[in-house]
C-alpha cells in the first residue's frame, strides 16, 4: 500500500516540478499514440464504410477476420514490423528500427483491427430508413458513405478512443520497435516498464498515474470536440 | 454546455499546476545528460546493443556524456539480453555490441558478423541467496554449490529455490557452463527437475527482484547485484572460483555485411571505452555509492582473463 501512496506522491511532485525527462517521455507518447490513432482513422473509416456497404463474397470472412485481429497481442505485433524493418528486412533501407516513426506504424497496424471492425459495427448500427432515406434523395456512392458515417459518429468516436487507449497503453510493439533508448523512443509505458525491472515501484506508479492523467485530458478534448 | 464548464475547469487546473511548479522553490530536473550540444551541426548517431546486466548497473548512462560531447554524437543505447543483442549485431540493426559471453562472441565472430573485438572490463558473477543459507552453500566452490542446491532442492529441502535467468542471456550463459561444469546435463538434469528451478525469463534487476521475493538462490554479475542491494535481502554467498570470471567486450559489427554501419564513430567509441581515461573511471565507477567498484577495469589484466594481449591494449584502426 505504502509503494501507491508513494507513487501518488512521486507523480504530483514530478508534474510540478517539471521534471525535463518525464515530460519529454510523456510528450512522446502522446505524439506517437495520437499521429497512429489519426492514420488508422484516415484509412478505417473509409475501409470500414467500404466494407460495410460493398457487397461481396468473402464478405463475412473477412469481417470475422478483423474481428479476431482485436486479440493481436502487441508482442507479436512488433515483431512482425520489426522483421519487416529490420536492417536485413525488406524495409531495412528506410532505417526505421528505433525510431519515434517505426513506432506509429506499429501502434497503427495494432490498432486498426479495432477501429475498422468497430467502424463496421458502429455503420450496422445506423438505422435502415436513414439508408432508404438517402439511397431516395439520390445520394451518390460518397455521398451516402459520408452521411451514415456522420450518422454513426458517436459510436465512430468511441472507437477512435479506444484505439488511442490501446496505442497508449501498449508496450510490447513499442519496446520491440523502439528499444526503450533514453531520449529517443523512451516512451511512459517502456520507462514503466524499466522501472519495474529495476525495482523503482513507487516511479513506476507515478509514470503510470501520469498515463491515465494524460488519457483523460485527451479523453476530454475529444469529447468536446464530438460535441460540436 | 455542460462540457465546456468541464474543459474550463481542467485549464484551470493545469494552469493552476503549471504556476505552483513554477513558483515552487525547487530547481527543475537537470535536463537530460544525453541531449546533444545544441551549437553543433547534428549530432551523428551510433547504435548500440548491449546487455542488462551492463546497462541496469548505469555505467554506460556515466560514460556516454562525455563521448557525445567530444564526437558531437548521440549514443542511442538498446539493452537486452545478450541473445537479443546479438541477433540486433547479426541483423544489423545496430553498429556496435557489448555483451559479456565470449563463447557466443567467438562463434560470432567466426562466421564474421563482428570485428575489433575488444575487452573493456570484468567482474566476477556471484551467487546470491538468503542470508539464512538454507542449503548451506556458503563459501564453497561455485560448481559444488550448483550440486548442493540441485540435491537439496530436488530433495524438497524447505527454502532451497533457484532462480535462472531462463533466457538466453550471458549470465544465463555462465549459470549453464557451471551447471556443465558440476557434471550436469542442462537440459535433462536440470531444467524441469522440479518446483525448485524456476525459469525467470527476465532482465538481471528483474530477476534480482524475483529471487528476493522468494529468498531464494540466484546467479548474478556483482555489478546489477550492488546495484541493487540496498533494496535486495539477499547476501553473496559464494564469490570466488575461477569459473565466476565475468568478461565484457565491446566490437563492430561487421560493415562488409551490413550497410551503413557507423564505422568512424563505431572505432572512436571503442577507442574510447579502452582508453586509459576511461578505464580509470571504470574502475572507479560505483565506489562511492556501493563501496566497491562494480567492475575492473581490463587495462593490463589478460593474463588475468585469458584473453589475447591485443584485445585489450590495441587501438582500433
Amino acid at each position: 500500500m505504502n509503494e501507491i501512496v508513494a507513487g501518488l506522491t512521486t507523480a504530483i511532485e514530478l508534474i510540478v516540478s517539471l521534471d525535463a525527462e518525464v515530460i519529454e517521455t510523456a510528450i512522446r507518447s502522446m505524439t506517437i499514440s495520437l499521429t497512429a490513432t489519426l492514420f488508422a482513422t484516415l484509412l478505417a473509416i473509409p475501409l470500414g464504410s467500404v466494407i460495410t456497404f460493398s457487397e461481396f463474397r468473402a464478405k463475412k470472412v473477412l469481417i470475422n477476420l478483423i474481428q479476431t485481429l482485436y486479440a493481436l497481442p502487441t508482442v507479436l505485433v512488433g515483431l512482425f514490423v520489426f522483421i519487416l524493418i529490420s536492417r536485413a528486412g525488406p524495409f531495412g533501407f528506410m532505417r526505421l528500427l528505433f525510431t519515434p516513426e517505426g513506432m506509429v506504424i506499429a501502434q497503427m497496424i495494432l490498432i486498426l483491427p479495432i477501429l475498422s471492425g468497430l467502424t463496421i459495427s458502429a455503420l450496422k448500427g445506423v438505422d435502415s430508413t436513414i439508408l432508404d432515406t438517402l439511397r431516395s434523395l439520390g445520394a451518390s456512392r460518397y455521398q451516402f458513405m459520408k452521411s451514415v458515417v456522420r450518422e454513426a459518429r458517436y459510436a465512430i468516436m468511441a472507437a477512435v478512443v479506444l484505439g488511442f487507449g490501446r496505442a497508449i497503453s501498449e508496450v510490447g510493439a513499442a519496446i520491440m520497435i523502439g528499444g526503450n533508448i533514453r531520449g529517443h523512443t523512451r516512451v511512459l509505458t517502456t520507462a514503466i516498464s524499466l522501472e519495474t525491472s529495476m525495482g523503482n515501484i513507487a516511479m513506476s506508479i507515478a509514470l503510470g498515474i501520469i498515463l491515465l492523467s494524460i488519457a483523460l485530458v485527451i479523453n476530454l478534448i475529444l469529447a468536446f470536440v464530438q460535441n460540436r | 454546455m455542460e462540457w465546456n464548464r468541464i474543459i474550463l475547469v481542467a485549464a484551470l487546473l493545469i494552469a493552476g499546476l503549471l504556476v505552483a511548479g513554477c513558483v515552487s522553490g525547487d530547481a527543475p530536473a537537470v535536463p537530460d545528460a544525453t541531449a546533444a550540444p545544441t551549437a553543433a551541426p547534428a549530432p551523428e548517431e551510433l547504435r548500440i546493443a548491449t546487455t542488462t546486466s551492463l546497462y541496469d548497473t548505469g555505467l554506460l548512462d556515466y560514460l556516454t556524456p562525455a563521448f557525445e560531447e567530444k564526437y558531437n554524437a548521440k549514443l542511442l543505447i538498446v539493452s537486452a539480453g545478450t541473445g537479443k543483442a546479438l541477433e540486433y549485431g547479426q541483423r544489423g540493426d545496430v553498429d556496435v555490441m557489448m555483451v559479456h559471453d565470449r563463447a557466443r562472441e567467438d562463434t560470432f565472430i567466426e562466421e564474421g558478423n563482428g570485428v575489433e573485438r575488444r575487452v573493456i572490463a570484468y567482474n566476477y558473477f556471484v551467487i546470491v541467496g538468503p542470508e539464512s543459507d538454507p542449503a548451506g552453500i556458503r563459501g564453497t566452490e561455485p560448481e559444488e554449490a550448483f550440486q548442493t542446491l540441485l540435491t537439496e532442492g530436488k530433495a524438497g529441502t524447505p527454502g532451497v529455490v533457484f532462480v535462472s535467468r531462463g533466457d538466453s542471456s550471458g549470465t544465463h550463459g555462465k549459470e549453464k557452463a557451471i551447471w556443465k561444469a558440476a557434471g550436469y546435463d542442462y537440459a535433462t538434469d536440470v531444467q524441469n527437475s522440479g518446483d525448485w528451478y524456476v525459469e525467470a525469463g527476465t532482465g538481471m534487476g528483474a530477476t534480482l527482484v524475483m529471487a528476493n521475493e522468494k529468498q531464494a538462490y540466484t546467479l548474478s554479475d556483482i555489478g546489477t547485484f550492488l546495484a541493487y542491494k540496498g533494496d535486495l535481502q539477499l547476501v553473496p554467498l559464494v564469490d570466488s572460483g575461477d569459473i565466476l570470471l565475468n568478461i565484457y567486450s565491446t566490437m563492430l559489427i561487421n560493415p562488409e555485411k551490413h550497410e551503413g554501419i557507423d564505422t568512424e564513430l563505431g572505432k572512436a567509441w571503442i577507442n574510447y571505452l579502452i582508453s586509459d581515461e576511461v578505464q580509470q573511471e571504470i574502475k572507479t565507477f560505483g565506489v562511492e555509492e556501493y563501496g566497491q567498484p562494480l567492475f575492473f577495469p581490463a587495462s593490463g589484466k589478460w593474463d588475468l582473463m585469458g584473453v589475447p594481449e591485443a584485445e585489450v591494449t590495441a587501438p582500433v584502426v
